[in-house]
């Protein structure tokens, strides 16, 4: 047995996951939900006292036409989770059940609606934010969090197919989103670690579909445009990503018109906190039984 | 007419930068001439249909890209001997 699926298995035993048929798609038992409600606290704590984010929650869903916009399908076409419905006549409808009834692909007939899966939580933020005209002088400071899906099914549990994100996302001057980011790559650190986490920081590329993604990817890395927090989950060789900090330039102000005060293109920059991968983490290090963890670590989480 | 000039051709073609490429020296930097990841990625696709080659993974960085030489010379390096005769 692998290290993946005895941690999945493990899991899945001990109800902290419940199985649905569908790798990637998980239920969470109350504890696991109790996990990651307190990370998230720890998470506030943890953030800078005076920066007073705007709170935002979109639901797991995103207007169609904004995901079109954000170039998604140009870098993770593979990934997209697009919502489908019926859309039929009542003749339709008999035909649909007769398929259905057959065994065949009743699928085909169903139609694109005004709504794409959310692929990270930050996705429907720029656009309603360039809606309202200008940034204020100081840049905009907003905190989301949202289940996410990417379509990439597989047996390891830090690899789910609908999970959430927290984020916060900064937007303004270029020395604004960059002081933002190298801040939070150091309060990341602070915060893995007193949950009792090794960590690792590292610069890293998005999984951009082809050899064109190739290219993006290793520029990406050139620029210095991605970091990840590593955290043993499922193997302490290969770690998994469960922070990260990216700086987009001004790809989100181009693509959407976002600008500063005084008129010039904003530069964005988020920081992501995977929180299943990160409850994952706490689970794969400190067992499967919340009550049994060291008491430093029960003591930052639940005090 | 010599790979350069292909070069600067596709350039102005595909590389959508905000500038004449005319303008441009042949060591200048294309970043800095304002050419964004995206349209890398397009020029880099647009190369290969013109000169018949396939970048290597290796060479797919912001290096072989960074300026009209030194896209001339990565193609020059993969095109086949007879058409950079």
């Amino acid at each position: 047995m692998d290290m993946q699926s005895s941690l999945l298995d493990r899991l899945l035993a001990a109800g902290l996951l419940i199985d649905t048929g569908i790798d990637g798609l998980y239920g969470r038992s109350g504890a696991f939900e109790d996990v990651i409600a307190r990370f998230e606290k720890l998470i506030d704590v943890h953030a800078p006292a005076d920066a007073r984010p705007e709170v935002i929650r979109f639901p797991p869903g995103m207007n169609r036409t904004h995901f079109e916009g954000s170039g998604y399908m140009k870098s993770f076409p593979q990934l997209a989770g697009t919502v489908h419905s019926f859309c039929g006549c009542e003749l339709d409808h008999a035909n649909l059940l007769q398929c259905i009834a057959e065994g065949g692909d009743w699928t085909e007939g169903q139609k694109a609606t005004d709504v794409v899966l959310t692929p990270a939580a930050c996705y429907p933020l720029y656009p309603v934010i360039a809606k309202r005209g200008p940034l204020p002088e100081g840049g905009g400071l907003f905190d989301l969090q949202s289940y996410c899906f990417r379509h990439e099914p597989s047996k390891d549990p830090a690899r789910m197919q609908l999970f959430r994100m927290r984020e916060f996302v900064r937007m303004g001057t270029p020395d604004q989103v960059t002081e933002f980011r190298e801040d939070w790559m150091e309060r990341g650190q602070a915060l893995i670690s007193a949950v009792g986490l090794d960590v690792e920081l590292d610069t890293a590329n998005d999984p951009f579909f082809g050899r064109a993604g190739k290219m993006m990817g290793n520029s990406q890395r050139e620029q210095k445009l991605k970091f990840e927090l590593l955290i043993p989950v499922t193997s302490s060789a290969k770690k998994t990503a469960c922070l990260s900090f990216n700086y987009h330039q001004d790809h989100f102000g181009t693509t959407w018109g976002l600008t500063t005060h005084d008129g010039a293109t904003a530069h964005t920059a988020c920081v992501g906190f995977g929180l299943e991968r990160i409850a994952l983490a706490l689970f794969a290090r400190h067992g499967l039984e919340t009550a049994d963890w060291p008491a430093d670590v029960r003591k930052a989480l639940w005090g | 007419m010599s790979i350069i000039e292909d070069v600067r051709e596709i350039i102005a073609s595909h590389g959508k930068l905000p500038v004449d490429v005319a303008t441009l020296a042949d060591d200048a930097d294309l970043y800095a001439a304002g050419l964004s990841s995206f349209a890398s990625v397009q020029l880099m696709l647009a190369l290969e249909e013109r000169f018949d080659i396939e970048f290597p993974e290796t060479m797919l960085n912001r290096k072989t890209f960074a300026s009209i030489g030194a896209i001339s010379s990565a193609v020059a390096e993969l095109a086949p001997q007879e058409r950079v005769a």
